[in-house]
């Protein structure tokens, strides 16, 4: 288990760099981790797929995979994809503190 | 975990409803994980992404010891109707697209589609008869350069 520090925050996060409390997020510590993984600003289609993966964990139990993403939180996979170039997959759920996805789509 | 670009190559050569699929998540797990991913479909594989065929795969409950029922029943008129009518109720039931809709996914995600020119001859099909998402027919010989350094699953 290991502690990191986004945003001025000290996080828990996995071996893969996943927070371990979601709690923990603020978008401030969404600002950092997406520098770290490539993504220099988050756009407000960025929030709005953020805040869609934050709510969707919440309510399901589980971080939601691209297709999930795609069909509720108003961005097309094309769209996605350049939002999240490095890998909407994993990258979504880092950003938004929320755990790796178990989805296969 | 993110520098390096791991680049993953499938070669998709059987045309049956069971055995297109792997392929396709496969690939799009490389691109949902941020890896480079390329399909090169080839013989039977061709069909899933021939236009006229891509909504019309079909699963045979023949000659796969994994079926639960004896091939003597299997090989019934009809019976590959029922398995695949029966496979597709349950894909759908997990909300797993279609093939073409898996199709149209991998190219928004970036991945790239080929067709290999040898059995696009064999089966007398021209560009024009494949999906739109198919980038460009190629040589093996084509695949292989272009597969340079990916790790190669055949499927």
């Amino acid at each position: 288990m290991a502690t990191k520090t986004y945003g001025g925050v000290a996080v828990e996060v996995d071996d893969e760099g996943f927070l371990k409390k979601a709690a923990e997020w603020t978008p401030e510590v969404a600002k950092a981790i997406a520098a770290e993984v490539g993504i220099p600003t988050l756009t407000e289609k960025h929030w709005k797929v953020l805040e869609f993966a934050r709510t969707d964990t919440a309510s399901q139990g589980q971080s939601p995979g691209p297709r999930r993403i795609v069909a509720s939180a108003g961005v097309s996979m094309k769209e996605l994809y350049e939002l999240f170039p490095k890998g909407p997959g994993k990258l979504v759920a880092r950003v938004a503190g929320v755990p790796k996805p178990k989805a296969c789509l | 975990m993110e520098n390096a670009t791991r680049k993953i190559a499938i070669i998709c050569s059987k045309g049956s409803l069971d055995m297109a699929y792997p392929g396709l998540i496969l690939a799009n797990a490389a691109r949902m994980a941020g890896h480079d991913a390329m399909l090169f479909f080839t013989f039977w594989g061709l069909d899933i992404v021939n236009d006229k065929k891509v909504d019309h795969l079909h699963m045979s409950p023949l000659g796969n010891p994994s079926m639960p029922i004896p091939a003597m029943i299997a090989g019934l008129p009809g019976m590959e109707a029922l398995a695949t009518k029966m496979m597709v109720a349950d894909m759908d039931k997990l909300q797993i697209p279609h093939v073409r809709e898996m199709i149209e996914n991998l190219a928004d995600a970036g991945a790239e589609l080929y067709a290999c020119q040898l059995a696009m001859d064999m089966f007398k099909l021209e560009k024009k008869d494949l999906v739109p998402q198919v980038k460009d027919v190629i040589s093996a010989m084509d695949f292989i350069d272009k597969s340079e350094g990916a790790q190669v699953i055949f499927v």
